[in-house]
């Protein structure tokens, strides 16, 4: 009961979308695909579907090779980053579709849709347009509708990119929920990684077409595997050995990476250093300031944050330090 | 399947014309002829004019039914179309109840009143979907309001005004029965040349040659206006969802007076042939509408107005019937090969294809059933099946155009989304592509009834002596004297346009916003 990607190579023309991927999900596991918009990880997705076809390479479950499987016989259920509910269904229809498609008793269809409407927090909606329903409720009925059939994968697409900020991370929340709950076996697709480590057991880095690193969320949020990945992750600042030794006193085996939150403020602090910028945040203030010869961002309470100009101790904290090999 | 059909019933009688043209020698015959290139220079001036006419007229309509929030919208919207689906022969015959003497002017007139629905409703179309936010971006920059009509509104709509342009030629160049109607022996087209050649002086190919001089010119037109569709749909998939309603200001309420008066004077010829049915020289009179029972004076017809009209609507329900089943495919078809791997070329060519029919003079391709059906099995020249199956080829390329935009805009992902859900191809096809695009699918086919009932460039050539349609039992009427029969004719074209129009406002009401391009 597993997916197995073997040296897949998508192609459009003379454009390598994806090279060379190997990745494998586990029964019961759910791996995020993270990386920047434009990296191949939505048409590594559609080709594990079957919407596109590896130009090189297999797709597999259980060491079937799916190539001659046709989408509809795959048994994966595809959630879009927007829905695509069907228009002139109401939510029951939607989320009755697959079911009908596999011919499952009307009875039990409708046991099934209240069950799964009830899971995604939408019990009663049975009867609602869809184009009624809001953003949110509707990514909750396209949840509903892929895991209805009970696929034996479920490939989820940005599905919560296109929701404002406040309901995409209470959804995410109640998605890691769902998906622990329906013992789900899933691929994510994301290029938020607050939303890969919120969801997901195992993540993949991808850029450029290729799989720049697999591992769990914490090994790879806080050992990155190259400086580009780093980057990805929000380290905004790469420091050599010596150099995170000499500035912060900290002793790595490679390079760190900084994130905005490696210096806080602190009047008990080791480090000083001069305020040059101040943005105010949601619920921090983050600072630039000059420490030594270097410029290094830092957070401030949003408590009396310091003012430009001012004279700031600052401490280290580990939680916002990446490290790199050398 | 839709190409089988397009070969054996539309190809291979059009190439039967033209081997026809130049085995005979007649080509060269013909086009030496001074009297030819006179007829060409007619055709094609008379097709000119009319289009610069429409162009003017429509445009007008076109802001008013894309961009304003005034009173009546609805009304003209329904108004405007009314005599695009007029059979030819009753616009004619509108225009004859004004300038009984014909002449030049009428027929530009007539060929423009019907095609100011073709400029409103392709140019309106894209217009309605095009972001009006670019508009004031140069008002804000600094454009007067003509020269941001110039420079951000003109220009997106180009491609709109080039494809409806090509069309409106393209109809007026090929117009039959309003130049028959209106011109008679003086003012010819290549295209009632072809008819009285072959007709009344049995000149086959002489008739052939023209014919072979129309379909040139008709392809080179048609190739035009595909490159122009192709920029359109591009500028389609650009479309914001911005409001672009509101309630017009200053001075384009002088377009808003414009656009009414367009339509009030479309609804002139309409009025005049109502009131002619109803007048007689002894005062008002139902004598036409009770003589539509009989058979005409001094029986002029063979059968009587009423079994004429019956057979109307027989050959339309079938001509409708194969149309939408061979129009419909084609779409999916034309879908499918645009979402597939195939190269593009292949979906431009059929699509291309498809449309020919439209512009290929319907004279033509009756005048070829007639050459070439004897060779098929069943006697099928004689057969009454010839009629629908002309007017079918006639109605295809409008269901086509009706149907296929509502298919490319169902979002690919809808399907996709069905297809993971266990959905067979042919499954995904029936419960989404059907569904969305049912209520198209009524509107292509209430349009293309009433276009079946109207046709006459085909069916004159092809119905036979005892099962006349109404357009033909009009036609003839017309062309005998009597009172009683004129007073028939504009009777039976009374009866026409009120089913016309009643059909009209059913697809109105059924027409999805976005629909197609006519």
């Amino acid at each position: 009961m597993s997916l197995l990607l073997d040296g897949v190579d998508v192609r459009y023309g003379d454009v390598a979308a994806v090279s060379g991927v190997d990745l494998t999900v586990a029964d019961g596991e759910v791996v995020a695909l993270l990386g920047p918009s434009g990296c191949g990880k939505s048409t590594m997705l559609r080709a594990v579907a079957g919407l596109e076809r590896p130009s090189a390479g297999s797709v597999r479950w259980d060491d079937e090779d799916l190539a001659g499987v046709p989408v509809h016989r795959r048994g994966f259920g595809l959630v879009f980053q927007d829905g695509q509910l069907f228009p002139h269904r109401d939510v029951a229809g939607n989320v009755a579709f697959g079911m009908r498609m596999h011919g499952v008793e009307a009875e039990a269809r409708h046991k099934r849709v209240a069950e799964l409407l009830e899971l995604v927090g939408l019990g009663g909606y049975q009867k609602r347009k869809v184009t009624e329903l809001s953003g949110g409720e509707q990514q909750r009925v396209a949840l509903a509708r892929a895991l209805a059939p009970r696929p034996r994968l479920l490939l989820l697409d940005e599905p919560l990119s296109a929701l404002d900020r406040a309901l995409r991370e209470q959804l995410a929340v109640d998605l890691a929920r769902l998906l622990r709950e329906a013992g789900a076996t899933a691929l994510v697709v994301t290029h938020d990684h607050d939303e890969a480590f919120t969801l997901a057991d195992r993540v993949a880095v991808m850029r450029a077409g290729r799989i720049r690193q697999v591992g769990p969320p914490t090994d790879v949020w806080r050992s990155p595997v190259d400086v580009d990945t780093a980057k990805f992750l929000g380290c905004n600042r790469i420091l050599p050995a010596d150099a995170a030794l000499d500035l912060l006193g900290v002793t790595v085996p490679g390079r760190v990476g900084l994130r905005s939150t490696a210096l806080r403020v602190d009047a008990a602090g080791p480090l000083e250093g001069v305020v040059l910028e101040r943005v105010h945040r949601r619920d921090h203030v983050r600072l630039l300031v000059a420490v030594r010869d270097e410029e290094l961002e830092a957070v401030a309470p949003i408590a009396e944050p310091p003012a430009l100009g001012d004279r700031v101790r600052l401490s280290v904290d580990p939680d916002g330090l990446a490290v790199l090999p050398g | 399947m839709p190409l089988a059909f397009l070969g054996v019933f539309f190809a291979w009688p059009v190439l039967a014309i033209v081997r026809l043209g130049v085995r005979d020698g007649g080509v060269g015959g013909v086009l030496a002829a001074a009297g030819t290139w006179e007829l060409v220079g007619f055709t094609l001036g008379q097709a000119a004019a009319s289009t610069v006419l429409a162009l003017l007229a429509g445009l007008p309509v076109a802001f008013l039914l894309a961009r304003c929030e005034v009173v009546g919208t609805g009304f003209v919207r329904a108004a405007v179309m009314v005599p695009f689906v007029l059979p030819t022969v009753v616009v004619g015959l509108a225009f004859r109840a004004l300038w009984p003497d014909g002449g030049v002017l009428p027929i530009v007139l007539a060929n423009a009143f019907f095609n100011v629905a073709v400029v409103a409703r392709t140019v309106g179309g894209l217009w309605a979907h095009t972001d009006r936010r670019a508009e004031d971006a140069a008002r804000a920059l600094g454009a007067s309001r003509p020269r941001a009509f110039r420079s951000v509104v003109l220009p997106a709509l180009l491609p709109a005004i080039g494809s409806a342009a090509s069309v409106v030629f393209l109809f007026c160049a090929t117009s039959f029965g309003v130049v028959l109607v209106l011109g008679g022996a003086r003012y010819r087209t290549l295209e009632t040349e072809i008819y009285l050649r072959t007709v009344e002086l049995f000149d086959l190919s002489g008739a052939a040659a023209l014919s072979l001089l129309q379909f040139a010119a008709v392809l080179a037109v048609l190739l035009l206006g595909g490159l122009a569709r192709r920029r359109r749909e591009t500028a389609l998939s650009l479309r914001g969802n911005a409001e672009v309603v509101r309630r017009p200001t200053g001075g384009e309420w002088g377009v808003v007076g414009v656009a009414f008066a367009v339509v009030l004077t479309l609804l002139v010829p309409v009025v005049g042939l109502l009131v002619r049915s109803l007048s007689t020289v002894d005062g008002w009179s139902l004598a036409g509408y009770r003589a539509l029972a009989g058979t005409g004076e001094r029986g002029t017809l063979a059968v009587s107005g009423v079994d004429a009209a019956l057979n109307s609507v027989r050959a339309a329900t079938d001509a409708t019937l194969l149309a939408l089943s061979i129009g419909v495919f084609s779409a999916v078809v034309l879908v499918g090969l645009r979402r597939g791997r195939t190269p593009r070329g292949v979906g431009e060519v059929l699509d291309t294809a498809l449309m020919l029919p439209l512009g290929v003079s319907a004279v033509t391709v009756g005048f070829g059933y007639l050459v070439t059906m004897d060779a098929l099995p069943g006697d099928l020249r004689t057969s009454p099946a010839l009629v629908p199956l002309a007017q079918a080829l006639v109605v295809t390329p409008l269901v086509v155009r009706i149907v296929l935009p509502v298919l490319r805009a169902v979002d690919e992902r809808l399907r996709q989304a069905a297809a993971t859900l266990g959905a067979s191809p042919w499954r995904v096809w029936r419960e989404v592509d059907l569904p969305l695009a049912g209520r198209s699918l009524l509107a292509a086919a209430g349009f293309g009834y009433v276009v079946a009932l109207g046709e006459f460039g085909a069916t004159s050539f092809l119905a036979r002596p005892d099962s006349p349609t109404l357009p033909i039992v009009i036609a003839r009427l017309m062309s005998r004297p009597g009172q009683l029969n004129s007073q028939m004719a504009y009777a039976a074209c009374a009866l026409l346009m009120v089913a016309t129009v009643a059909a009209v406002l059913l697809i109105e009401r059924l027409r999805v916003p976005s629909g197609g391009e006519f």
